[in-house]
């Protein structure tokens, strides 16, 4: 959906939120509640629905809410008091506004009769004459639909009328600037650049009112302007750029003769110094120092003093360069503020245009904005997906028996069960999607952790997330925070280095923090990266090894070594900082990552930085298996993890003595897993010619042959934990009921992969 | 590097819209849901121009104003106002108040880019 679209969906939602809030309110009142935030909540109700009906030009909606809104207005403030007989009305006008807000959703009719019958009765409780058209003075001008640019500004015009000077040769301005003015974060330069976009500008400061030091005030405006202004710009553009400061200062506008020449004031004769637009900054910035200055220093005459011997030595330097100057120094403003308008002015003009299709299409569309949401108890949609599920088997069982009872493929029995498995599994992703959120609510705890973290390790961290619309299970996205958050500590803590290292190395003194998801290959990737050192495989082996968890002479690859960190009892500060020794280690994360049937992976350079990369499932409720058969046993291996499969050749086989073989593949060799003899189902080692072979792909990018007895095909498997119900087993991430009513195990192909790497692989079932 | 500006209104569609049109703009966009919300973001962030609404639970608009003037750190922050009303005397209120300018509602990004233009150094 466009955004403005769903501005405009949420804008009704909150039309209906803010309507069920007027009513409880008013009904409140019609009991006899005066209290002052139940009148103001009512009155915001109707307000914010004004406000936003304007933003969209449903004009009719923004005039009946103007005049209840008036109404309201004096009760609020007490001048009409809340009987019975005001309530009254107001429940009405309340329903009004109710249909008038449906009717510009739906695109339906409303009673206009009723709808100004009620206006009228409005405008009679308060006796404020105001017709129910709305015409109040702020009508057209504010209330045009956004698309419609440009919308003209009020200039709250005091001065004479504007078209007495057709042809000006452009104004001269003096502008004195009271306490006030800068009080309000209003700053005189701004002002001037805002005066330079209008045409050529002479700026000369008037520092005559500046007094002795010892007599000035920090934050007292002593320096006014004197401009001239040439080119074409009227008096109410000049005015305009003064709209927000005009009670803030003394403000002077004249037309320039048509020589050129201003009408002289007094300060102008007295002041020969022409002064710069820089040269302006200049001073205004000195004047804007000393209030900070004053306040920082111990002796704020003596820095004053100086800012203004400055100030007064360019001021004397620049004079005899006046004559030149300001041609130039006008020129440069003039370029600049060109500059300004267009990078302002580009992103608008095509975009008032698509505003306007945009809301041409919502007109049509109307009602079909809406997206309107309903919460619903998370243990129905549970059940929901339980049920789903057994129809999902229930649907594979009867699918079964048809093909036992040998029906042709052509049948219409077959033919109606095939549509009926496609309905199933339309079925089970819709409920599926209903589980499913955005892991932006995960993404959004963690700026204020990367801010905490930061402050107490003292180093200077900048978080960059991706991907936040990433959407995943509910119970993922439950169980990824404390993994997330625990990883995002280490990444400062123990990834990024101090300011002063970073600089040292030549790196920015902020390192850089990324979180990032992404859907990949029917899961979902999150990504934690920092731009930090590395992680240092020296350090790492050797703690390892003092805490005996590998061999002193163990030979290990840089991958290998880079998951030593998830070892139990591993962590690499030699203090434990109070911010990663939670007592948790990367063995917990790993462990929970891996509990939700998820993968992590480490890739590291030195000096570079380390990635963290979790790969977990969209849903752990159903999963895409092949369904195998090892040793009689049916099971099922991840699709996902499934690269290929292959018939094994005798001549590809070597054995490495023992029962460990590897297999090779078009050249390289890959180490060959019975999956029918790791999990015990045989006692001796099956012929690979014998068997069928699947090539798979672990998280960490290792590959493996598993070798089966048969393969019985592809199919979409609920899964039952197998941890729940019985306990955990090596080798095996979960169960699921086939077809046939059979419990079939679903393989933990990268336990099964790790452990044929070492020597215990026959013997993983007895281990477990 | 890209002007922070903070938006204060309790309205979902204002909040959305104002952020749609300040991100198109450019700039980089802190949202507060009221008075006492937008003060509390402030106690984390230094945002370069401050766009608030005036009716607002909580803590209303001249109430937010008041708190951030008083803050040593914020007070030079530039606020910007914004009123459906465009009556002389809403706006005096809101300059009172320590506002430095309005944009009257309903504004157009073209508008409200101007008025952030306007007051942000």
């Amino acid at each position: 959906m466009d955004p403005m679209a769903e501005i405009k969906a949420t804008f009704f939602q909150e039309c209906e939120e803010q309507l069920a809030e007027l009513e409880s309110g008013l009904l409140a009142m019609e009991g006899g509640d005066t209290d002052t935030e139940t009148v103001n909540a009512v009155f915001r109700a109707v307000h914010s629905v004004k406000g936003g009906a304007g933003a969209f030009g449903l004009d009719d909606l923004v005039r009946f809410a103007h005049v209840f809104e008036t109404t309201l207005d004096e009760v609020r403030a007490g001048r009409l008091a809340a009987t019975p007989e005001v309530v009254k009305p107001l429940l009405r006008s309340a329903d009004v506004l109710a249909d008038l807000v449906r009717a510009a959703r739906d695109g339906g009719e409303v009673d206009q009769g009723r709808c100004d019958a009620c206006a009228a009765e409005l405008s009679a409780l308060t006796g404020i004459e105001e017709a129910a058209d709305g015409d109040d003075g702020m009508g057209d001008l504010d209330f045009q639909p956004m698309a419609a640019a440009p919308v003209a500004l009020d200039f709250e015009l005091d001065a004479p009328a504007v078209e007495a000077v057709p042809e000006t040769a452009g104004w001269s301005v003096r502008f004195k600037p009271r306490p006030e003015l800068y009080a309000k974060a209003n700053e005189s330069v701004l002002l001037l650049r805002e005066l330079a976009r209008l045409g050529e500008i002479e700026v000369e400061l008037d520092a005559a009112d500046l007094p002795l030091l010892s007599e000035l005030e920090p934050e007292g405006a002593y320096l006014a302007w004197n401009i001239r202004l040439r080119g074409s710009a009227s008096e109410a553009d000049v005015r305009e750029v003064f709209e927000f400061v005009d009670a803030d200062c003394e403000l002077e506008v004249h037309a320039l003769g048509a020589d050129g020449e201003p009408m002289p004031t007094a300060a102008e004769a007295e002041l020969d110094i022409a002064a710069l637009l820089s040269m302006a900054q200049a001073a205004v910035e000195g004047a804007a120092a000393e209030p900070a200055a004053a306040q920082e220093s111990e002796t704020p005459e003596a820095d004053i003093a100086a800012i203004l011997a400055a100030a007064q030595a360019e001021a004397t330097e620049a004079a005899p360069a006046a004559d030149t100057a300001p041609a130039a120094a006008s020129a440069q403003s003039n370029r600049r503020a060109g500059e300004d308008r267009r990078k302002v002015d580009a992103p608008f003009a095509g975009d008032d245009k698509r505003t306007e299709k945009k809301l041409d299409d919502l007109a049509k569309a109307a009602a079909t904005a809406t997206a309107p949401t309903i919460r619903v108890d998370l243990d129905r949609v549970d059940r929901l997906i339980d049920l789903v599920g057994e129809l999902v088997i229930n649907q594979a069982m009867l699918a079964q028996r048809v093909t036992e009872a040998g029906l042709a493929r052509a049948s219409s029995v077959a033919m109606g069960l095939d549509e009926l498995e496609q309905l199933t599994r339309e079925i089970q992703d819709s409920v599926m999607a209903i589980r499913a959120q955005p892991v932006k609510s995960v993404f959004q705890r963690m700026p204020r952790l990367v801010r905490e973290v930061a402050s107490i390790t003292g180093k200077q961290v900048r978080l960059i997330t991706e991907g936040e619309g990433t959407e995943v299970d509910k119970t993922v996205i439950e169980r990824l925070t404390d993994p997330l958050t625990h990883m995002i500590r280490n990444a400062i803590d123990h990834g990024l280095e101090s300011p002063e290292k970073r600089v040292a190395a030549g790196k920015n003194p902020e390192g850089a923090v990324k979180l990032s998801a992404a859907h990949r290959s029917g899961r979902i990737v999150i990504e934690v990266a920092d731009d930090g050192g590395g992680i240092n495989r020296e350090r790492v082996k050797q703690i390892a090894i003092d805490k005996a968890l590998i061999a002193a002479d163990a030979v290990l690859t840089d991958e290998e070594v880079d998951n030593l960190i998830f070892l139990p009892g591993f962590s690499t500060a030699s203090t434990v900082s109070d911010i990663s020794g939670r007592g948790v280690g990367m063995d917990v994360v790993k462990r929970s990552i891996l509990d939700l049937g998820g993968r992590i992976s480490i890739t590291s350079r030195p000096g570079l930085g380390s990635t963290f990369s979790m790969s977990l499932p969209l849903t752990l409720a159903v999963l895409d298996g092949m369904v195998v058969t090892a040793g009689q046993q049916t099971l099922v291996a991840p699709l996902t993890a499934i690269i290929e499969t292959l018939q094994p050749k005798r001549a590809d086989v070597h054995s490495l003595g023992g029962s460990a073989r590897v297999i090779s593949i078009r050249g390289a060799y890959v180490p060959l897993v019975d999956v029918g003899l790791s999990l015990g189902y045989r006692a001796e080692p099956m012929d690979a010619e014998q068997g069928v072979a699947l090539l798979i792909e672990s998280e960490g990018g290792s590959r493996a042959v598993l070798l089966f007895d048969a393969i019985q095909g592809q199919r979409q498997v609920v899964i039952k934990s197998l941890e729940a119900n019985y306990r955990r087993v090596p080798g095996i991430a979960a169960a699921t009921i086939l077809g046939d009513g059979r419990v079939a195990l679903i393989l933990d192909v990268d336990t099964l992969v790790a452990a044929s790497r070492t020597a215990e692989a026959p013997k993983l079932l007895q281990a477990g | 590097m890209s002007k922070t500006i903070l938006t204060v209104d309790d309205s979902r569609t204002m909040r959305d819209m104002l952020r749609l049109a300040l991100i198109d703009a450019g700039f980089n966009v802190l949202q507060a849901e009221d008075g006492v919300h937008g003060l509390e973001v402030l106690q984390g962030e230094t945002p370069d121009v401050i766009v608030t609404d005036i009716n607002m639970p909580r803590m209303d608009g001249y109430g937010f104003i008041e708190g951030v003037r008083s803050d040593a750190r914020c007070r030079t922050i530039p606020i910007l106002v914004l009123t459906t009303e465009s009556s002389p005397e809403k706006k005096m209120r809101a300059r009172d108040a320590g506002a430095t300018g309005w944009i009257v509602k309903p504004f157009n990004p073209e508008k409200l880019v101007d008025a952030i233009r306007r007051v942000a150094a």
